[in-house]
């Protein structure tokens, strides 16, 4: 953590508007809180205001937050600068890689990957490239520990990385085809390395029984899509135990 | 109630107490930074750790109510220990986190000898620093003409973030970033707007925020301290004027829980300087139509000259905002003594205290605003006229049950209203049951229409007030229990000049008639800086400062500034209170009393006192609850179902602001640099709100 500020006056827009659909979207975020209790939206808005502007809050866009909620400037901007996730300066246009530093990464070769981004971006954090097009930083655990060492670049995590699938990744994002999100070698997401090494027997895996059409409690259609906020699922609703303790009725 | 064993000792406090409440009920005394009585709980600084047996850590006695305690395994009282090993050790840890990053600036820090920090280092420090690492260091923030920042000195206890935020009623501070980042600061380094701000620097437990135009001035224990009241508007806040040698340093509040609580607003606080800039230390006369230095007798015999051969008739007297009652009194025998009834204070045409107390003060008084439960506010910005008084309406108006109208300027009062309407047909208007907020008034167990300077000032001000006093009776306002109708004046002598009966006479003329063309010949102005005298009438200018007055003077006799004089004052609500000499008036200026009796002598109508003590006893004899000080002698109901139906027809514009700079209404404020840069940052925002 350091002192974080607002980018320097001529970096900042002269002003910022939502766009249509953000708008509206801004309101019905408003309008999941009762009255008097609008403040509660304002994360939720600045980062969609954040994702608006390029990947970061502008001065301008603080305040017509603020505005919008009829809060104080000096509260919105308090929230900006508590919160790491909001970017206080322009970052890459193509990419801006929060590299995890913490001690899981860390032990994994995070180092290495911070070594490309200072060789391959800027010698320092929060700096764009030459080309203004990447910017990277480094951030505390992300919880992939599991696919260490990680990084996140925009909403979706790459992992498992190494100096040159790593250096593949940037690649990528440079040409406009990024890879794949997720572990980038070959792996099932958080799975073991090379296939399952347990459970792998032809009774453990259901075979020569019926199922009767029992589907396991998650499937690879629910996990998150790329570029979708984490908190976007596409199953409607989490699925309870069968037998809720919490379930109305039971006495 | 709930029963808690403190310190050993069995005690008995409401429930919803805190611990430290508590403690501080049983005697104990807990140290804190962040926690302040007037102020939301934070609980970030820790330091007023206590033990409560039976729990494995210390916990924060502010942030714990008395009703989480749990009782012992028999069922006795939980047991606080405030005075234990274990609370010392937690608190001496506390505050060594606290002075890791606080530099060592105490030798050249303003709050040094008064800095609560450096006082609970003296029982919680340790005389050594276990920190080897670099400390912290912050940015210095501009925050406007009042406060000074050091802000390597913060413990960022956010009681200025607070403060601004409930008290205020201006959320201007803030924290930004977090954890050992953590800096205060306002939005972008703007100033602060809120009259109050000076009173961060009072809340501030370290040396953090000090006052600016102070910065560097003294120590504290090289100031004479003497307790005093405010003049600066008719709240009458209470104050220590802090004086070194002759000179007054700073002013600061004192707790007077029935008036400023302990807040002051700005301009008591630093018009300082004022009270040394542009001062009358030596008598004037004009001469060829210039001001030259005089002597006493020069200028004594001067307006003998001029009033021997004048009839009683065509002389006159005005007081000015920061007259005393006696030298109100002592002017009033002077010109009864020469046949003239022609006297009257500035902005107190529409009063007349004939009728009674009660139609001219603040009949429920300031406290008992926390018990108003609708407000009706007419023609009045309570935040310029008494920004003290505002901000204990929106004290009433936060706990949510306070409903607030206002006709007159719409403002930012820092609490939200409904607004009624611009002019006194707004008044009538509701009256007639035009508007919901008839009912809100009707259905209040303790309403109050308050009536202000926009609306007494105008000519038909007296039919204002009737008007007033009329909804006050139909809305049920006025019983034996609660009187609802409430007069905010802005100037501090006025309530004293109406309880003297410091106004005109059978047959005399008012202010506004005196200061008429071919009204008067001779007119006495004591202190009255803010009225228009006609050319060829011959002013006697009794002030303090080289303003308005004085410019348009024949003889100027130097008076005493406030804090150069004892005297009585009686402020809106009607409380009488003495402010006591802090220092001494320059040169050889005197107190005006005085300056009175001398004159008179050399007039040939000498008044029968020779001392301030004679003159009090002559005074009291006449208006005896002068004598009971810091009382309030309460009206009759009567006075204002007398007013109803008074005053004649009243004009339908709308009501001006009563005061248009709130930081230059007096000419000791306009003396004052620290005002006039405060005015310019204030009429600055509002440009740029403008454009």
């Amino acid at each position: 953590m350091s002192v974080r500020r607002l980018a320097p006056k001529e970096q900042q827009p002269e002003c910022f508007a939502f766009s249509e659909e953000n708008l509206a979207w801004a309101k019905k975020q408003i309008a999941q809180y009762p009255e008097g209790r609008e403040a509660s939206a304002s994360i939720a808005i600045l980062w969609r205001a954040q994702e608006q502007n390029g990947g970061w809050i502008s001065e301008a866009a603080i305040r017509v937050v603020a505005d919008m909620l009829d809060m104080p400037y000096i509260r919105m901007l308090e929230i900006a600068t508590f919160y790491t996730m909001f970017q206080l300066q322009p970052v890459g246009k193509k990419a801006h890689i929060q590299v995890c530093g913490t001690t899981p990464c860390r032990l994994r070769g995070a180092e290495d990957i911070l070594a490309v981004c200072k060789s391959r971006i800027h010698h320092e954090p929060f700096h764009l490239s030459k080309d203004g097009d990447f910017s990277w930083e480094e951030v505390e655990c992300l919880g992939a520990c599991v696919n260490a060492p990680m990084v996140l670049i925009w909403k979706d995590t790459y992992e498992d990385l190494t100096k040159e699938n790593f250096g593949k990744v940037l690649d990528g994002f440079a040409s406009g085809q990024p890879p794949k999100p997720g572990p980038q070698i070959d792996r099932q997401f958080s799975a073991p390395v090379g296939g399952p090494t347990t459970l792998n027997t032809a009774a453990a895996k259901g075979e020569g029984r019926s199922r009767g059409g029992v589907q396991p409690a998650l499937t690879d259609a629910d996990a998150k899509k790329p570029t979708d906020s984490a908190s976007r699922r596409e199953s409607p609703a989490p699925k309870p135990p069968a037998d809720d303790a919490t379930k109305k009725g039971k006495t | 109630m709930t029963k808690l064993i403190i310190d050993g000792k069995e005690i008995d406090v409401p429930a919803e107490y805190t611990l430290l409440q508590a403690c501080e009920a049983a005697g104990a005394e807990i140290p804190r930074f962040c926690y302040h009585e007037r102020l939301s709980i934070a609980g970030n600084c820790r330091m007023c750790l206590v033990e409560v047996k039976g729990g494995p850590k210390p916990v924060a006695s502010c942030a714990w109510g008395v009703r989480d305690c749990r009782p012992g395994p028999n069922g006795e009282p939980p047991q606080i220990s405030t005075r234990s090993p274990m609370v010392k050790k937690a608190r001496e840890g506390v505050m060594e986190f606290l002075l890791i990053n606080h530099p060592l600036d105490c030798p050249i820090c303003d709050q040094g000898g008064e800095c609560d920090l450096q006082d609970q280092a003296m029982g919680y420090g340790v005389d050594t620093s276990r920190f080897a690492e670099n400390k912290r260091a912050v940015e210095d923030k501009y925050l406007g003409a009042l406060v000074k920042t050091s802000m390597n000195r913060c413990i960022q206890c956010t009681r200025c973030v607070r403060f601004s935020a409930e008290i205020c009623g201006a959320p201007e501070m803030g924290a930004t970033g977090r954890g050992e980042d953590m800096e205060i600061t306002t939005y972008l380094e703007s100033a602060l707007t809120s009259e109050l701000q000076g009173n961060l620097v009072d809340i501030c437990p370290v040396g953090a925020l000090t006052s600016k135009p102070y910065a560097f001035a003294a120590r504290p224990w090289e100031l004479g301290k003497t307790q005093s009241i405010d003049v600066m508007d008719a709240v009458g806040s209470a104050i220590r004027v802090d004086t070194r040698g002759r000179e007054v340093m700073r002013i600061l509040p004192r707790f007077n829980g029935a008036v400023n609580e302990e807040w002051i607003s700005d301009k008591t606080r630093h018009i300082v300087d004022g009270l040394r800039t542009q001062r009358l230390d030596r008598p004037y006369i004009r001469e060829n139509g210039a001001l030259r230095p005089a002597s006493w007798p020069e200028a004594f015999k001067a307006i003998a000259a001029k009033v021997k051969g004048t009839d009683g008739k065509r002389i006159g007297a005005v007081a000015g905002d920061l007259a005393a009652v006696e030298e109100l009194f002592a002017l009033k025998d002077l010109l009864s003594k020469l046949g003239s009834v022609n006297m009257a204070v500035q902005g107190g045409d529409a009063f007349n205290p004939a009728r009674g107390r009660a139609s001219y003060i603040f009949n429920p008084t300031i406290a008992g605003i926390e018990q108003a439960d609708a407000l009706l506010i007419v023609g009045s910005n309570p935040r310029k006229e008494a920004a003290i008084l505002n901000a204990r309406i929106r004290k009433r108006w936060r706990t949510g049950q306070l409903k607030i109208g206002v006709i007159g300027e719409r403002a930012d009062l820092t609490y939200e209203y409904d607004y009624l309407g611009a002019g006194a047909d707004s008044l009538a208007d509701l009256a007639a049951g035009k508007n919901k907020f008839l009912d809100a008034l009707k259905g209040a167990n303790y309403p109050i229409v308050l009536v202000g300077g926009a609306a007494t000032s105008r000519p038909d001000g007296a039919a204002i007030l009737a008007a007033a006093a009329k909804l006050a009776v139909d809305i049920g306002g006025l019983n034996d229990d609660w009187n609802g109708f409430a007069v905010l004046h802005d100037a501090a002598s006025r309530v004293g000049a109406l309880d003297l009966g410091f106004v005109p006479g059978k047959g005399g003329l008012n202010a506004g008639r005196m200061t008429a063309p071919g009204g008067l010949d001779v007119l006495f102005s004591l202190g009255a800086d803010e009225i228009k005298v006609p050319d060829g009438v011959f002013v006697v200018y009794i002030g303090t400062h080289g303003d308005a007055g004085a410019h348009r003077a024949d003889v100027i006799l130097p008076g005493a500034a406030y804090t150069e004089k004892t005297g009585i004052y009686v402020n809106t609500e009607g409380r009488v209170q003495m402010a006591n000499r802090a220092s001494f008036p320059p040169g050889e200026a005197r107190e005006d009393w005085a300056i009175i009796r001398a004159l008179s002598e050399m007039l040939g109508k000498t008044l029968g006192y020779d001392s301030l003590a004679a003159l009090r006893q002559a005074m009291f004899k006449t208006v005896p609850h002068l004598m009971r000080i810091d009382q309030i002698e309460a009206g009759d109901i009567r006075a204002i179902k007398d007013l109803v139906g008074k005053g004649g027809s009243i004009e339908k514009s709308p009501f001006k602001p009563a005061i248009d700079d709130y930081y230059l209404t007096n000419p000791i404020a306009r003396a004052s640099a620290v005002m006039a840069e405060c005015s310019r940052l204030a009429s600055g925002r509002m440009l740029t709100a403008a454009e």
